[in-house]
């Protein structure tokens, strides 16, 4: 039917008919292109807001107690007085903890799901994972609160100081009270947290290894090991690092379940058995409460101080991948 | 065009229907009293048809949003002093009173079984008393067997009332407290673990051998802490009960006190609870809603004349008739009314 309605048409002015089509079609395009770059330049628009208002809301903080700030673990609401070291530190130790313990263990599992499992215990294997990195963070809280805070307090504390506390000089990060709070039992929490994110990433990647160079090796007479060591992670290692880098920036900025296990207390612990907080727990906690002012700064200044963690974190992970396409590249 | 004010109409419409009705009112603040406001903007909506909507989201946010303008009335436990009051254009009045009781959780130890006085309830959460078999806690209990466990200091994370009046009174009973954290709705905690809400504390305690907290009293009641009995600043024995709330609540002269600011910790009176405390609302002389201010001062006046016996069922001490009295002169003079 359209074949007999265009004809005539067609034949009067075949041209500018095909030239109308065209700018349609390219006018389309433009309407496209313009949205896509107007979305794209509204991230860029928000990262910016954010880091400026932030940043805004923060100067009085920063201008009264000036790069103290920084060092100083005070947290005085009554007193005016505030620093970001003790927030800081909780910080980077948890997540330092939670590699430690989530990277190799996320890591064993993926090369276990991919070189060594049997096919009919890989799906449930893999799936159960995948289900992990998709509890929300409270019930991770929940759990290391009333299921994991108690067996730390009841056995794993009281080992860990009447073995690892007696060391001379080592033994000041395993001492204290057993009270199941603390930095090493957020640490842990958190560990439980990534492992999934490192595992299932990994999984990902660890399959991209084409199985011709993973025979070979095998052909030459390399163990398992070797053949991870020396072809499955060397080929992955951008997406690997790239698994571990989204788990170190979920174990920066997770809130909930460490404000439930850390013990929110405002100073720089030296073991970590004991009490301390992360810079999400403290605003969670306070922010709500907080008098405008010097104390609403302060927390405003501690989250623009967890921003540019996160930046260096994620810089500090490109620069490091960069680095490793130069060198596979060679 | 047309769009345009056909919406507009909508919404004068739809302004003139919610102001012909009963005006809802909006408050905000403390958690402490939650529960009975609750409670009695229920039963009032049966009597009068308009609602209250009460966010419970914490004294300082209370204080923060009415100065915001953003609700009819905010709810603080820690009352503004009347300077500050006079400088916002906010009036102050007490609604209601309650006890905050020290919560423990020790084996072997009976549910009302220890005494603690002030000066050694400063020390423990200085962590100055590590131990429950500490000498001077074994002084005041002789006796009791306590056991060697660590003291688990659990104290608010976030900023409360509860806090306020708490450090309100060690500052009292401590000169070292007062001088090196003093009193605020969150203070700098030298040592213990950090829990959010009352509700926080009571179940830390409740899961953590060898704690120590301090809550609201129906947060211990239900929860079935244990708690200890205190010394007052009569030097007697008081355990938390209703009379010992309504005795400290008694003996402060509420009409000396500018703009109703009044801590009840530490009483002198022989049957005084040394931490009892006063939760008071705080609203706008010169209010931009007259009728939804005047709606809640209805409310309220309702819930001073008919609500004692609802407050009592949830453990919470009404107002004294006396400082009812007071708090309608206040009402009569100082609100514009319209």
């Amino acid at each position: 039917m359209t074949s007999t309605a265009m004809e005539p048409t067609l034949a009067a002015a075949p041209v500018s008919e095909r030239a109308q089509a065209l700018k349609r079609m390219k006018s389309g395009d433009a309407v496209f292109r313009i949205m896509t770059q107007a979305a794209a330049f509204l991230v860029l628009a928000l990262l910016l807001g954010v880091a400026i208002s932030l940043f805004v809301g923060a100067w009085p903080a920063f201008r009264e107690f000036g790069f103290g700030f920084l060092i100083s673990d005070a947290w005085s609401p009554p007193k005016e007085h505030f620093g970001a070291a003790a927030a800081i530190y909780g910080t980077l130790v948890t997540a330092i903890i939670a590699m430690v313990i989530g990277v190799p263990v996320g890591l064993g599992v993926a090369v276990f799901l991919t070189e060594l499992c049997p096919p009919a215990l890989r799906r449930p294997i893999g799936i159960a994972i995948e289900l992990l990195a998709g509890i929300p963070s409270i019930i991770y809280g929940i759990w290391g609160v009333y299921y994991f805070k108690p067996f730390m307090q009841a056995y794993a504390e009281p080992f860990l100081i009447n073995t690892l506390g007696n060391i001379p000089f080592v033994g000041a990060l395993f001492a204290g009270p057993p009270l199941g709070y603390g930095v090493f039992t957020a640490g842990f929490v958190l560990a439980v947290m990534i492992l999934p994110f490192v595992t299932a990433i990994a999984r990902d990647v660890f399959e991209t290894v084409p199985p011709v160079l993973k025979e070979a090796a095998y052909g030459l007479g390399m163990t398992t090991f070797e053949v991870v060591g020396s072809i499955v992670l060397p080929y992955t290692r951008v997406g690997v690092i790239g698994g571990i880098m989204l788990a170190l920036g979920r174990a920066l900025g997770e809130t909930m379940a460490v404000t439930f296990v850390i013990g929110n207390a405002t100073h720089i612990p030296i073991s970590i058995l004991a009490q301390g907080t992360t810079i999400s727990a403290m605003i969670a906690n306070q922010f709500a409460d907080a008098d405008p002012g010097l104390f609403t700064a302060s927390l405003l200044a501690l989250g623009f101080i967890l921003f540019i963690i996160t930046f260096i974190v994620l810089a500090a992970a490109r620069l490091m991948l960069a680095r490793l396409n130069k060198q596979g590249a060679r | 065009m047309l769009f345009k004010t056909l919406i507009g109409a909508a919404f004068v419409v739809a302004g003139v229907t919610t102001s012909a009705v009963a005006a809802d009112i909006s408050g905000a603040g403390a958690t402490f009293p939650f529960p009975i406001y609750a409670k009695w903007a229920d039963s009032w909506k049966k009597e009068s048809g308009s609602g209250l909507n009460y966010q419970s989201i914490g004294s300082g946010a209370g204080v923060k949003q009415i100065k915001a303008k953003t609700v009819t009335f905010g709810a603080t436990d820690a009352p503004l002093k009347a300077k500050d009051l006079d400088d916002a254009g906010l009036a102050q009045f007490p609604m209601v009173m309650g006890g905050i009781v020290p919560v423990i959780h020790l084996t072997g130890v009976a549910a009302d079984g220890l005494v603690i006085d002030g000066p050694t309830l400063a020390d423990i959460f200085m962590g100055k008393i590590a131990k429950w078999d500490d000498a001077a806690i074994a002084k005041l209990n002789p006796g009791v067997k306590l056991p060697s466990t660590a003291i688990a200091v659990i104290h608010r994370a976030d900023g409360s009332g509860t806090t306020f009046n708490f450090t309100n009174y060690l500052s009292k009973v401590s000169p070292t407290w007062a001088d090196k954290i003093g009193e605020a709705p969150s203070v700098e905690w030298p040592t213990g673990i950090g829990a959010k809400g009352n509700d926080g504390v009571a179940s830390n305690v409740a899961g953590t051998e060898g704690a120590i907290g301090y809550v609201e009293y129906a947060y211990a009641k239900q929860n079935k802490l244990a708690w200890a009995d205190m010394i007052n600043a009569a030097g007697k024995r008081v355990a938390p009960t209703v009379d010992a709330f309504q005795a400290a609540a008694a003996s402060a002269d509420w009409s000396k006190a500018p703009g109703f600011y009044m801590i009840l910790t530490n009483q002198l009176d022989a049957k005084a609870w040394p931490l009892t405390a006063a939760t008071f609302i705080l609203m706008y002389k010169k209010p931009a809603d007259v009728a939804a201010s005047n709606t809640a001062l209805q409310f309220f006046g309702w819930a001073y004349d008919k609500g004692d016996d609802e407050a009592k069922g949830l453990d919470y001490i009404p107002m004294p008739d006396n400082v009812v009295a007071l708090v309608k002169k206040m009402w009569a003079s100082d609100f514009a009314q319209k």
